[in-house]
């Protein structure tokens, strides 16, 4: 298990080394000259070598490689350039991270249990109405694009009812059961989007081992419904829903720009995309990073979870080193 | 329904429903499939009394499988029971609350399925999921625990303290049947159901299994529902049996009164499909049953049987038969029973084809070594094998004996070590499948188990013919579509089946592509790795009937490899036996089943339960067979022969040497010591 976890955790410093070499390369290789986009049309040539020079776009590409792997272990990234001008970056990315924390997490504990509570009722009731109607619906609600469903949301709650809050942000120095309920529609929208996802895997899983010999068996052996579901269904069936939630935590986390934006929430998506507005490549740089590094350890855990899970997972990680 | 469309079939009567371990009363069951209810068992009575075992037989989708579930009233949600009783000991199933039912099956009932590997929680320790089944009997957690032990000792598993420590994926399939037998008897069930129990198992392991079972049933005084498909196996185990068709039982008896004495022309047709009393391609073809088995729902207001019987009238197509009584409890649903002997048997209608002399592919030397984790895993050590021109090499041994590793080497699957040579009418090809020519690739071809995941579910008959016919000959167009047709009508297959995709086809239709795909080249060997284990006796036999007309008339060799040795017997020349990589007894048919075996082949073949019901001295194999990877010293058999040397088996390795023209064994005794028989003691039942 050991040798598994340090296996995984040079992968995983392998991914971030590619990541550096990319992020390195994008203000070398895109179009346009990055210090004209930060220092605008009209700078005067002396401004474009300074920006160039606190940019450290002069440097050598390995010299810039150095330095932005150096800023991941020292956690500073410089200064920002536009977005907040002069503050540390370091010091956005955080607050950005600890509101996307909120959402996502709040995000989590309502759409997981209700999700896989979904899943499992589904295949339970396999081709009743009631699997038809979890699943259709879950459909449907994918189908629709998250900041559509935010707009929808907004316009259908927030405007007539005064308990929904068109903000998500809550004004500083609120209640954590404030700041619930600011974050209550963006909440309700990834729910729309990931119940339908989460529940067909779920419900997938659940009917493989209710369909197994060894939950037949346990019938068998008197066990009643709820117990055969606790006892023997439960690890095995939520196996591919670990492993989906995991791969899915990351993207939660950066992919949520739209419905931040709708929401106007300051999120790390939003940070980075006003980065990218603004060519603030300090920002970015250490907004991409997050992200990645966020999704190698969701990955990560969500591996660790089903090989916790499931014996023959841990054992063929052994074998694996 | 009313009652007058189907006037209640129960002749057969129930004698003392309060007595009987499971009393099953003219049970009437439908699937709802897409709406409407298909009936599936058509009227099913049979009583098993206490302490007797009651097998069921028939082909898959008769029902048998349907009844044992019915029998601990457990349905698919789309199920329903129309009509009849199930009743235990007096007990009313069809009438139990759910909390009564789960009462019932945690202390007077229990099931065994087919795959012990499927039927243990994966992510469970055993000695957990053991103990399990005394917690529903109300045991605490800790007595629980002290009771799985007790029970795994009882089924005799090797060392059950560390068996309770582990998980289902550390151990091997016949100690998890052990293990779920264990789990079974632990409420030491009035009534045990055993469905399918050695399926899918080794012959020596069903055979241990099966010693199990009857070793228990003496101190259980448990009753035993036992469904199989293997008529052998209901043979050695039952008091009585009840053969199944299209949801009815259509004859009943004692097992000798039944396979000895059939009275049912299903019967009949289900025992001259197999391969029996030592029969032989070059005997005579086996019979194998015409047309196809009645959908479920399927009406049938006649005979169920009608349209596949041989010996049927107009009587047969326009009335219901009676119950007609053989002999004392010997009964079948039948109108001309007398009529019985009228049933064709499977004459010789062929020539005889010689087998060449001339060796056509060739495995000289042949080793291959797997690299595992660092280790060398010899999985071949030195094979030689010759196949001449229209013979059939079987190949049997145990899982795990390297028969699949010798087929994929030979295909040029996997590359054998250095030195090892397969040749080509004398010429050496290259080991490597892809960088064959097209000529040596042709030769060889395989057919798999499971034409399901052998064939592409996408295409339909006619592209996967065509594509093998333009990869293997260069027949484009419409010139491999018309060999397609060619090859399609070989196999008898009719044209309107080369538009259909695989689903569309049934198990034997499938297998009969897989086959028209090896044969689509002209191949000089097809390997055909367990083509018929997962077929059904009659499908099985017509499969077999195809392989043998094929080989007369297109002069192919077969590498067969089966675990059935009556299968391999019928259509083998020569056989050859592998055991831990290595080729222990090679030698023609007559030979192997004639003369002194080596012991490893002794012990395999007294492990087969024969329908014929001559039980012989059976030898068992006990433990498990040694891994490739840490091979015994000396001889590999050593470590669980019966007739083990000390001093010399564990010590050297013995040469494969001749004992007649062509019989070879790999064995340092000499055939008088070979022949005494083995008086079996503890001693010397190593494992």
């Amino acid at each position: 298990m050991l040798r598994f976890i340090l296996r995984r955790l040079f992968l995983a410093l392998i991914t971030l080394a590619i990541i550096l070499v990319i992020i390195t390369l994008i203000p070398n290789i895109a179009p346009g000259d990055p210090a004209r986009k930060i220092a605008g049309g009209t700078a005067s040539p002396e401004r474009l070598i300074e920006v160039n020079e606190s940019l450290g776009l002069q440097d050598p590409v390995s010299a810039q490689l150095a330095n932005l792997a150096t800023s991941v272990f020292t956690l500073d990234f410089g200064e920002s350039f536009s977005v907040a001008k002069g503050e540390p970056v370091m010091s956005l990315v955080w607050s950005a991270l600890s509101n996307s924390a909120k959402l996502v997490g709040f995000s989590l504990l309502v759409m997981v249990p209700l999700s896989i509570l979904g899943g499992l009722v589904a295949a339970y009731k396999k081709d009743t109405w009631i699997d038809r109607t979890i699943v259709n619906t879950g459909l449907a609600f994918s189908a629709i694009p998250d900041f559509v469903a935010g707009v929808f949301l907004l316009a259908f709650l927030a405007v007539p009812f005064e308990f929904f809050k068109v903000q998500a942000s809550a004004p500083p120095g609120s209640s954590a059961l404030v700041q619930a309920q600011h974050l209550l529609l963006p909440v309700v929208a990834v729910l729309m989007v990931y119940f339908g996802y989460i529940a067909r895997v779920t419900r997938a899983g659940t009917i493989t081992a209710l369909d197994s010999d060894y939950a037949r068996t346990a019938f068998m052996r008197g066990l009643s419904t709820r117990e055969v579901f606790r006892k023997h269904i439960a690890r095995n069936a939520l196996q591919p829903t670990v492993a989906v939630l995991g791969t899915q935590l990351g993207y939660l986390f950066g992919g949520m720009v739209a419905l931040e934006i709708v929401f106007g929430y300051q999120g790390i998506g939003n940070l980075i995309i006003r980065a990218v507005d603004r060519a603030d490549y300090p920002v970015l740089r250490a907004g991409v990073l997050t992200v990645a590094i966020i999704y190698m350890i969701a990955t990560l855990a969500a591996d660790l979870l089903v090989a916790y899970m499931n014996p023959r997972a841990r054992a063929n990680l052994g074998e694996a080193s | 329904m009313t009652l007058e469309d189907n006037p209640p079939s129960s002749e057969v009567v129930i004698q003392d429903s309060s007595t009987a371990a499971l009393a099953v009363d003219d049970l009437r069951l439908s699937y709802t499939v897409r709406g409407t209810p298909r009936e599936v068992l058509r009227g099913v009575t049979f009583e098993v009394r206490p302490g007797e075992a009651y097998g069921l037989v028939g082909e898959s989708g008769c029902g048998k499988s349907t009844t044992a579930y019915a029998a601990l009233r457990y349905l698919p949600s789309n199920g329903q029971i129309d009509g009849g009783r199930v009743t235990s000991v007096g007990k009313e199933l069809t009438a139990m609350s759910s909390r009564q039912l789960r009462s019932f099956r945690a202390n007077d009932a229990s099931m065994v399925f087919q795959d012990p590997v499927q039927a243990v929680n994966p992510v469970l320790k055993v000695g957990r999921q053991v103990a399990e089944s005394f917690e529903v009997m109300g045991l605490p957690k800790a007595e629980a625990v002290e009771a799985a032990l007790e029970a795994l000792k009882r089924v005799r598993i090797a060392s059950p303290e560390s068996v309770m420590e582990r998980y289902p994926h550390q151990l091997s399939g016949g100690m998890l049947q052990r293990v779920v037998i264990a789990m079974a008897l632990a409420c030491d069930p009035t009534l045990l159901v055993l469905d399918e129990p050695t399926t899918g198992l080794d012959a020596t392991v069903e055979a241990e299994v099966l010693d199990l079972v009857r070793d228990l049933r003496s101190e259980l005084n448990s009753a035993i529902l036992l469904i199989a498909h293997n008529l052998g196996v209901i043979r050695t185990m039952c008091d009585r049996v009840g053969v199944m068709y299209a949801g009815q039982i259509v004859e009943e008896g004692t097992v000798e009164d039944v396979f000895d004495n059939p009275s049912h022309p299903y019967t009949v047709g289900l025992l001259n499909s197999i391969p029996r009393q030592g029969v032989r391609k070059d005997d005579r073809e086996l019979f194998a049953i015409p047309g196809n088995l009645p959908q479920i729902g399927d009406p049938l207001p006649t005979c169920v049987y009608v349209d596949r019987c041989p010996i049927a009238n107009d009587e047969c197509r326009t009335e219901k038969p009676p119950i007609s009584q053989r002999s004392d409890g010997h009964w079948t649903r039948c109108h001309r029973p007398d009529h019985i002997d009228e049933v064709p048997e499977p004459v010789k209608d062929f020539e005889s084809v010689e087998i060449g002399s001339e060796e056509v592919i060739g495995v000289h030397g042949v080793s291959k070594t797997f690299r595992q984790r660092g280790n060398d895993v010899p999985a071949l050590v030195s094979v030689d094998l010759g196949f001449a021109e229209g013979e059939t090499l079987g190949l049997v041994g145990e899982s795990g004996s390297g028969k699949s590793t010798l087929a994929k080497t030979m295909l040029g699957i996997h590359e054998p070590d250095e030195g090892g040579k397969i040749t080509l009418r004398g010429r050496a090809m290259k080991t490597k499948a892809t960088e064959r020519v097209e000529e040596s690739i042709r030769s060889i071809q395989m057919v798999f188990q499971n034409p399901d995941s052998a064939l592409n579910r996408s295409w339909t008959v006619r592209r996967i013919l065509t594509r093998s016919i333009t990869k293997l000959t260069g027949l484009r167009g419409a010139e491999a579509d018309h060999r397609a047709v060619e090859v399609a009508e070989a196999m008898r297959l009719s044209p309107r089946h080369l538009d259909m995709r695989p689903r569309q086809l049934s198990g034997g239709l499938k297998q009969r592509v897989a086959i028209a795909r090896a044969f689509a080249g002209d191949p000089n060997v097809v390997v055909c790795d367990e083509p018929t284990s997962a077929l059904d006796v009659s499908v099985q036999a017509a499969i077999l009937n195809l392989l043998a007309n094929l080989q007369r008339h297109e002069r192919t060799s077969y590498l067969f490899i089966s675990h059935d040795i009556s299968v391999v017997r019928y259509l083998a020349d020569r056989i050859a036996v592998m055991y831990v990589g290595r080729i222990m007894e090679i030698g023609p048919v007559s030979k192997i089943f004639g003369e002194t075996n080596h012991p490893y082949t002794e012990a395999l073949l007294s492990a087969v339960p024969s329908v014929d019901g001559a039980a012989e001295n059976r030898i068992p194999l006990t433990g498990e067979i040694p891994s490739p990877a840490d091979p015994p010293s000396g001889c590999v058999f050593h470590t669980r022969c019966h007739r083990a040397v000390e001093g010399l088996c564990e010590v050297t390795e013995p040469e494969l040497r001749e004992l007649s023209d062509g019989h070879s064994i790999k064995c340092h005794l000499t055939v008088e010591q070979l022949e005494t028989p083995v008086v079996l003691t503890p001693a010397n039942m190593v494992g």
